[in-house]
Formats: structure tokens, sequence, C-alpha cells
């Protein structure tokens, strides 16, 4: 008969994630998993443990889901992505294993992008890549030659940099067998490579996107146009070691297998968010919209559910953060169940705001007279910043705490595909600026706000006569707004710097790059995780492949496609 | 003992110490130096009658204790010169003292004065975990042989145990970020973390907002592992002397006032020289102690180089940003609340980061800064000889002072494009030098009126003196694609080069700039090593 006894964690370790709790306490607000915040990351993380037979909750503290994948009716008819407004990283392998085409994703690639010019000419960099390098001949012959060259050299590091986003980074400090193995893993990528490529890449890594361009192009407006992406949510320069890599970071994202291209999500970015909740569901999934949570409950260092701002505790056997960091530890968990290294690492955590965001419902379509008539190039990015020094400088305005004068605008009209967004004839235009400070000298007011919008219209203006004239309504959003509403501190739309002390086995800290929280049962899988910001969902992926892991569930997240 | 014969180009420090190793081996070593005084950098000068000052290198910190040793120089210790500490000067006198291990100065908080040791350990100990990297030629990622591995293997044990896992996971978090960030996470103080930043960017062309400054802050502290910065006595040329003597003593022949015209190369293999004059000199090899871009570009020439290595080449970054000065003093300047064994010390003035980015900004953009960053000394009070009685020099690098200047500074700077009037050039020179005096005169009133005699060598002086590509003090920037194997470019980053018998010996090469003798240490040791090769 002592063979029927059972030992009581053993039992757990029996009940868990059998959505048995129920039946075990009686208590009917009961998960396997708790999801904090509803962002693509909590979504894609959600999907991923529901598809293993989880039952899983979502809480979002906003009326609405998907956090900065949103779409919002902020103006009447005018559907606007008023945070992240483009497609280009979003991992393929998710799109397939949720379905999300089933579940009415749909991305449209993007159509190249331009440079305006001060002289009056313009840079068209086309989707087509004939095109496209005729058109940079049209500035330097030889630029027209080195972009061959660099066109092969980027999509090396894509490739080899794509088979780490969906793989836990290992620890360096580590004697786990398995951290070893991943150490070989990557070791073996890199020698796939010759031994100048590995130099090659190490100093990509490495450099500054304006000294690596140099290396190739010699034309001001083509250095300038192929830098921009590389700042893009960064606090650094076209100047600052590691930006080449940012560029990587936001090239590397694929579309039909067409690797760099970007795309907009028809029916904007909600619908991203939309889909992944769709599928979400359709999987037995949760979702509870207006639930803010106070805290994490940790009993003898095993987190155990949350309690909302309501007071209302959730418990479950498994709780994952979709917050950023800095939310997380200092915000949502009480310091006393935060060893004090990692709260000092939570406080140092680089996460400073660089971008502001501003929102245009338009009367309709602004002329751009530099471009010929009727030119396919107003359907991509439209960017007004032509040599490397006005990047620079605009740089140099954050660093002292105030909005770039001159600032660096990544402009789209997402309506010129999708008639679903706004009335017919009108357009929504969503112009992303580099840069704008978190706070200013003498913090912000409605008037500074107003004066950094004005920057940016003006920017638009100079280089499209009827731009104001235009103008209906407009949203400006400062780091601030961005926090405020999103919950992104300090409005960092990469929830955390992408510089080598915050990549890879660092992110978001030494020691924690494994999705695993500092109690048990405790989880992270928001963009301050590995492989970081960007609607990637990998994250998200990672983080529930390490859960079903350590729960001995079988694993639902997709394998990386590799290269195909 | 081999019978082999060694030319070198140039005699610059790092020149002689790898000449010194090889005449020891029994090569027969020839140095070939362009100026009339061998050393290069470190160079003693008069710039005006009776008025002497280190040329180029002015401070002492990094002298290799190995090198000492094995050439037996007083440097390993007490050397002929003096150890000094930094002083910070501040506008109200409340400068900052900053020591090894300790730091002192008016309004400082407990908090930074508790944190400036540990911070100090902690980096120390960084730098230490890097050496095995420093003393030995840095290991190639692919085909390495046993020399690289074992690097690569001690390391990796330095890191892991050295450090131990915590301080390992924190190194390689700063290991490749600003120093901004880094300070301040640490410190409060802004004048603490301004002078501490100073260390990170001066000679670079780096703000302290500036990615890998906690990488050129590590190389410049690791020469504190053999003890503090220090004045040389008689200046930098007294170790270039000291130097040459032990390298003549190992029978090393020292030829000055010959310059070399180009490195001869017989079907890929280097067989020796030709001379401005055109005479030629013959050896089994010939080491250069010239930048990357003299060796390769002007004396091998691309002709003789793979098309991708020239370009290699010809895209390192080795402009100089950091103008010499040179002032004679009718008497001592006075510092409010410094006294005269003080004002011998280092003198920095770098108020705060905010400053030193602000100062930098205007090195991106082909500008002098408008308030520069200035590192002080006054030999002459440890050093009378160096001046007429009661007289003083004062010798200044000044930051920054960009190789290209927007206008250009001079008639021999003519890269930059334009061609501004000539007057405006030499105007532009005098303009900086002004903007530092009077940045001096705010510290010490009255100082304008005791300059009686200056000089100011900007980069592109530098250039044209000391026969540096671009002025650079470290012969090419240290950013982490321009350090370790990949210094001065992958393809010759252990002293070999792509061409058979011609080596690397200067501070293009691995570990790079400072009056360290590392670099001519390490070729020699890649010389002994390949033999013949």
């Amino acid at each position: 008969m002592v063979h029927f006894r059972i030992a009581p964690w053993l039992l757990e370790k029996m009940v868990v994630g059998e959505n048995s709790w129920q039946w075990l306490t009686g208590d009917m607000k009961n998960y396997d998993a708790i999801v904090i915040g509803a962002g693509h990351n909590g979504l894609t993380n959600a999907a991923f443990l529901a598809r293993a037979g989880l039952s899983v909750l979502v809480v979002e503290k906003n009326d609405y889901i998907g956090g900065a994948t949103a779409s919002r009716e902020l103006h009447e008819d005018w559907q606007y992505s008023n945070c992240s407004y483009v497609c280009s990283l979003f991992r393929p392998e998710i799109y397939q294993a949720l379905n999300l085409g089933q579940h009415g994703l749909e991305v449209v690639p993007l159509q190249g992008s331009t440079t305006f010019k001060q002289d009056g000419d313009y840079f068209g960099s086309y989707h087509q890549t004939t095109v496209r390098r005729r058109e940079i001949a049209r500035h330097s012959i030889r630029d027209a030659d080195a972009s061959i060259r660099f066109d092969a050299d980027l999509m090396k590091w894509c490739r080899l940099i794509r088979g780490f986003l969906l793989r836990t980074p290992p620890d360096p400090a580590s004697f786990k067998p398995r951290d070893a193995m991943e150490f070989a893993y990557l070791l073996k990528s890199f020698y796939r490579l010759t031994e100048s490529q590995i130099y090659e890449f190490i100093r990509f890594f490495t450099m500054s996107i304006a000294e690596y361009l140099e290396e190739y192009f010699e034309s001001d407006v083509i250095l300038a146009h192929f830098s921009g992406g590389s700042i893009i949510g960064t606090g650094l320069g076209v100047y600052s070691p590691g930006t080449a890599y940012v560029l990587l970071h936001h090239a590397m994202g694929d579309i039909d297998g067409n690797i760099g291209s970007w795309g907009f999500a028809r029916g904007g970015m909600g619908s991203v968010a939309r889909a992944i909740a769709a599928s979400f569901e359709s999987s037995g999934g949760e979702i509870r919209t207006k639930a803010e949570v106070a805290q994490i409950l940790v009993e003898s260092r095993r987190a155990t559910g949350v309690v909302l701002n309501s007071g209302e505790e959730i418990e479950a056997s498994v709780v994952i953060s979709n917050l950023d960091a800095k939310r997380t530890f200092l915000k949502v968990m009480d310091p006393k169940d935060v060893p004090d290294d990692l709260y000092e690492r939570a406080l140092n955590f680089k996460i400073r705001g660089s971008s502001g965001k501003v929102n245009i419902a338009l009367d309709g379509m602004p002329d751009f007279p530099a471009l010929p008539k009727g030119s396919p190039l107003t359907l991509g990015h439209m960017h007004f910043t032509d040599t490397l020094e006005r990047l620079e400088r605009a740089y140099d305005d954050w660093k002292d705490d105030h909005w770039s004068r001159d600032p660096y605008v990544d402009c789209l009209v997402p309506t010129q595909y999708d008639p679903t967004m706004a009335p017919p004839g009108k357009h929504m235009m969503s112009v992303f600026v580099q840069y704008c400070p978190v706070e200013v000298e003498g913090g912000w007011t409605r008037e500074k706000r107003d004066a950094f919008g004005d920057a940016v219209i003006n920017q638009i203006a100079n280089y499209s006569p009827n731009f104001k004239q235009l103008i209906l309504h407009r949203e400006v959003r400062t780091p601030r707004e961005i926090e405020d509403e999103v919950g992104l501190t300090e409005g960092n739309i990469f929830q955390g710097e992408l510089t080598l002390d915050q990549l890879m086995f660092n992110r978001p800290f030494p020691g924690y790059a494994q999705y695993r929280g500092p109690v048990s049962n405790m989880y992270m899988c928001s963009s301050s995780t590995h492989p970081g910001g960007g609607v990637m969902g990998a994250p998200g992926a990672n983080a529930a492949r390490e859960i079903l892991r350590d729960l001995g569930k079988p694993n639902t997240v997709p394998e990386d496609f590799g290269d195909d | 003992m081999t019978s082999q014969s060694a030319v070198l180009v140039g005699g610059g420090h790092n020149g002689l110490v790898c000449a010194t190793y090889l005449a020891r081996a029994g090569y027969k070593v020839q140095i070939l130096e362009a100026r009339e005084t061998v050393g290069g950098a470190a160079s003693t000068i008069s710039f005006a009658p009776g008025y002497q000052v280190s040329g180029l290198a002015h401070i002492l910190h990094s002298l290799s204790p190995k090198v000492c040793r094995d050439l037996n120089l007083p440097g390993a210790g007490p050397g002929p010169w003096l150890a000094i500490d930094t002083i910070s000067l501040d506008r109200q006198g409340h400068h900052l003292t900053l020591g090894e291990n300790s730091v002192s100065g008016q309004g400082l908080s407990d908090k930074d004065l508790k944190a400036y040791p540990a911070f100090k350990q902690e980096f120390l100990s960084y730098a230490e975990a890097l050496e095995p990297l420093m003393m030995n030629k840095p290991p190639r990622l692919k085909d390495m042989d046993l020399k690289d591995k074992l690097t690569l293997a001690r390391l990796g044990w330095k890191l892991r145990f050295g450090l131990g896992a915590g301080s390992m996971r924190e190194f390689l978090r700063v290991g490749g970020i600003n120093i901004f960030d880094v300070l301040n996470e640490i410190f409060d103080d802004e004048r603490l973390k301004g002078a501490i930043a100073t260390d990170a960017i001066i000679g670079h062309h780096m703000g302290p907002r500036t990615p890998t400054t906690v990488l050129t802050y590590l190389l410049r502290l690791r020469g504190e592992i053999g003890g503090a910065a220090a004045l040389p006595l008689g200046g930098m040329g007294q170790i270039a002397r000291m130097l040459s003597e032990s390298a003549q003593k190992a029978g090393v022949v020292i030829r000055t006032s010959a310059r070399v015209k180009r490195i001869l190369v017989d079907d890929g293999r280097a067989s020796g020289v030709e001379l401005e004059t055109g005479e030629l000199v013959n050896a089994d090899l010939v080491i250069s102690n010239a930048d990357a871009k003299n060796t390769f570009l002007n004396l091998v020439g691309t002709q003789e180089l793979d098309a991708m290595f020239a370009r290699r080449i010809h895209t390192t970054r080795t402009n100089g940003n950091v103008a010499k000065i040179h002032l004679a003093l009718n008497g001592l300047p006075s510092i409010e609340g410094l006294s005269t064994e003080q004002l011998s010390q280092r003198l920095i003035v770098a108020p705060s980061m905010r400053y030193l980015e602000h100062a930098f900004n205007h090195a991106k953009y082909g500008e002098y800064s408008e308030h520069p960053v200035l590192e002080i000394t006054i030999p002459s009070i440890t050093d009378p000889e160096l001046a007429p009685s009661g007289h003083h020099v004062m010798s200044i690098c000044a930051s920054f002072a960009p190789y290209h200047l927007k206008n250009g500074w001079q008639q021999d700077d003519l890269q930059t494009g334009l061609q501004p009037d000539l007057q405006n050039r030499l105007q532009e020179k005098e303009r900086f030098l002004d903007k530092v005096t009077a940045l001096i005169s705010d510290y010490a009133p009255g100082f304008a009126s005791r300059v009686v005699a200056s000089q100011i060598l900007t980069p592109v002086d530098i250039e044209a003196e000391y026969n540096i590509t671009g002025g650079h003090w470290h012969h090419g920037e240290m950013t982490i694609d321009q350090s370790f194997m990949m210094r001065p470019v992958h393809g010759t980053a252990q002293y070999d080069t792509p061409i058979d018998g011609l080596f690397l010996c200067g501070a293009a090469a691995h570990p790079g700039g400072g009056v360290t003798g590392i670099p001519g240490h390490n070729a020699a040791q890649r010389i002994l090593a390949m033999g013949a090769r």
C-alpha cells in the first residue's frame, strides 16, 4: 500500500497545467499562466502556451489590446497606427505557426523609400534592385557599383543574425551543458564564415553606421539615406559605434522570404495584435482589458499570481511579464522579492526615449513637386535629411535635452494602400521622428509639445507646398505620451537600448537573459529580452519555449526556418 | 644565432625596442630614421631659445615593465621620472585630485569618495584580465596556431576565474559601451565624472557618449598596472635616449636623417629599402615602425598588394584630434588653491562630461572646440633645466583640434580640397592658440601676459614633423573595429604582413599607441618565432 503515497511536490507537478486547479482548490479565478500586458509579444507568448494546453489569461491595462501594436480611431473615421507603423520584422515562423493569415493578418510589402534633397533633387531607393542601382548611379556611378557589394554584404549579416532570433542566448559564465552546446552552435555558425568574413562581421557589429557606409559610398544623400534606419528608436547618432548593427535590426525582417523588405499590415498595426489574439482565443485563451496589474504575488520565492489595481487577486502557476524590464522589477514587483543586484541593474537599464510620433489626418494626398508626376515613391518611406552632418546635429540637440530642430522623420501614408483606414479620398500620415527627448529643459508643456510638432510639420512642408492646408487633425506624441498611454518606459520603442551591453546574453541583464525572473515560476517575454524590439514576436515565442520546457510540456514554438 | 640582417624603417620608441630584442637574438640590425633624433613621438625639443619640452608625448603612463626589465632600463619601479597625480581644475577653486586609489576635493559626496577606489579596483581588474592579449600577438579567430590558442585560453581563464562569474558578466556588459553611462551609474559629481572620462577620450575621435570609450579607458588604465603616470626628467627625449643606448649596446646601428623613400619588394618578398638619396639598403627583413597607411600605401605601394587589403588600409581612420601646444612663461601661473607642488602635477580642464561632449561635437563637423579639453604639465617645476632660471615651460595637449579643419589649418593642408586664402588658414592656428590661452587665463588670472614664446602643432603639423599619417597619436583610432585582431586591419594584425619579410612594429599594430614599447616587443617576439619566413 505504501506505493500509493505520492509526494506533494510530485502531485503538484502532475496537476500543473492540466486545468485541474479548479477541482483541486475550488477557486475559479485560477489559471496555469497569466501574461501581464497584451502587447504583440505578450499575445504571442500566450498563444503558444495556450496551444500547449495551458489555461492562459492575458491582462491588459488599456481598453484596447496590442500595446504599441495598435490602430485607434483618434479622429473620426480615421484609424491611426499611432505607435508602431510598419511590420518589417515579424517572424514568418510565428506567422505560420499561429495561422495569422487565417486569423486575418495581411501584410502588404512597401514600395521603397525616398530622401528629398535641399537642392530640390531627390534620391529614390526603389524596391526593384536594378531600378534602385540606376537611381543611385544618377547620384554617383561609383556608389552604384558599391551598392552591389553593399547589398550582398548586408544580406550575409542578415542571414547570420536571423539564425539567432528564435533561440535562447547562452550564459557565458555558466557551465551547464545546454549553455555550452548553445555556444558551440553559435561558434559553428560563425565558423561557416571565412576568417576575413568573421573579422568583417565583428567590424560591422562595432562600427558606426556612418563610418561603415563611408567605406562603400561617397554621395552625401546616399550616405544619409541608408544611415537613417540605424538611428530609428536609438539614443545614438549616425557616428556612434554600434549603430551599424541597428540598421540590421531594421533590415533583417522579411516578407514572403524577401529579406529587408518592410510591409504594412492591412487595417493598420492593430490587425497584427487582433490576429494574434484571435489565434490565442481559438486555442482557448482569455483576454481581459482594463485590468491593470498592481503587483506580482510572490510566496516563498515563487510567483503565485497577480493582484489588480481593483484589488482583485488572480492566482496562477506561472506569471509572465510583458512589461519592460524597468516596469517589471521596479513597479509591479515588491522590492523585497527582487535581489539587490538585480534591482540595481533595473535602475541602470538604459531605456531612454529618443523618438516622437506625429499622426496626421489629411484632406487629400499632399504634392511633393520634387518627384516626377505619378512617381510611385510616395507609396514608400519619405525622408527629408540629406546629409550625415544634419543627422548627427539632430542627435546633438537630443543629447542636450532638446528635440531636434532639424528632425529626421520617417514619413508614411499607408492609406494609399489601405483605404480601410480613412474615408474615401482622405489620407492618414504616420510620421516617426528622431530625436525627441523624454525630458526637455524645464519639462514638457503643451506649448513645447506643439513647438515640437511644428518643427516636424515644417520639415515636411519644406518639400510639400500644399501639405499644411491639407491637415485636418494631428496627434503629437513625445516619449512622455508614449509612456503614459502604451506603458513603454520613457517611450523607448525597443523597451531598452540596442547597445552591446543590452544585447544577446546581456539582455535585459547579464545572468537573466534566459527569460526567467528572479523568483521561480516568473518569466519575462517583452522586447526587453533577446532579441529585442520591433514587431517581431520572437521574445514572446522564445519565452514560451523556456516556460513549456520548465513545465515539462511539449514545445509548440517553431524552430527557425534557417537559411532558405 | 642567426646571421640575418634587418632594417627598421623609423626609429620611434617601438622601433628601438624591437631592434634591441632582434640584435640581442643575433640579427644585424640597422635603424633608418628620417629625423635628426630617434624616439619619434618620444622626444625633447627646444621650441624657443633656452626652453625645452617634450615634443609630442609628455606623460609616461604605460611603459611596459617587462620591456624595462628585458632591456635593463630603470623602468620597472622608480626611474628618472616623478609620479604625478591628476588635478582637475575648477573655476571656483574647488579642484579635484585624482590619485591611483583615492580622490579628494571640496564638495565630493561620501558616496563618490567611497565609490572611487572600488571603481578603480574593479576596472583595473578588467584591464588586468586583458593582459594576456597585450603582451602577445592578438590571436586569429580561425586557423589559430598554438600560441593563439594559449592566448585565448589564458584570456578565458582570467575572465572566468580571475574575475569570477559576477565581474565577468559585468565586464562583458560594459566592455563595449560608453564611459558616460558607466560613470553616471556610479558617481554623482560632474567634475569627477568629467575628469575620469577625459582619460577615455583624450587622443581619440570620441566623446564620453561614444560607445567603446570604456575600452579606451581600460587601455589607458592598464598602464597603471605598472605604476602611476609620471613626468620623465629631461622630457620624453630621455626615454628615447635610454632606449637608443640599450639598442646601441646590443649592437644596433642607428642612422638618423636617413629618410626611406620606398620599401623594395621582389616577387612578394621585401628585400630592403631605398633612401631618398637613392641609396639602396638590402636586408633579409624589413620592419616598419611607420603607420600602416604610410607603410603600405606610400613605401610599399598598392601594386604589390591585394586590392581588398589595400582598400582596408585605405579606409582605416587615422585623423588626429589633438593639438600640442608649448608655451614659454616668464614665471609660474598662479591658480587659486594650488601650491607650486600641485602645479607640477597633471592638470586637466574637463569640468563635466557635458563639457567634453560639447568639445567633441565640433570635431565631428571639422571645427575645433569652442571650449577645448586641456591636459597641462609644467615640467620645469620639477626639472629647472628645461627653462632659464625663474622661467617655465608649459606643455599642453588640447582637444579637439581635428586634422581636417573645414577651412584647413595651413598651406600644406590641401587634403581638405578647399583653398581659402593662405592668410585665413594661418590665422586658424593662431585663433585656436588664443582660445587655449584665454581658457587657461580663466583659471589663472593674468596668464596670457606671462607667455613669452609659444608653439602650436596641429595634427597637420604633427603629420609633417613626426611622419605620422593624420597626426594621430595612436597611428589610428582605437575603436574595436581597429583593435586587437583587426589592428591596423585584419590580414596584418600579427605583425607580419602580406609581403614576406616585411613586419610592422609601431603603434599602428596591436596594442596601439602610447609610449609602451609593447608593439615593438610583440613584433620582435613574432619575428623571432617566424624565423626567416
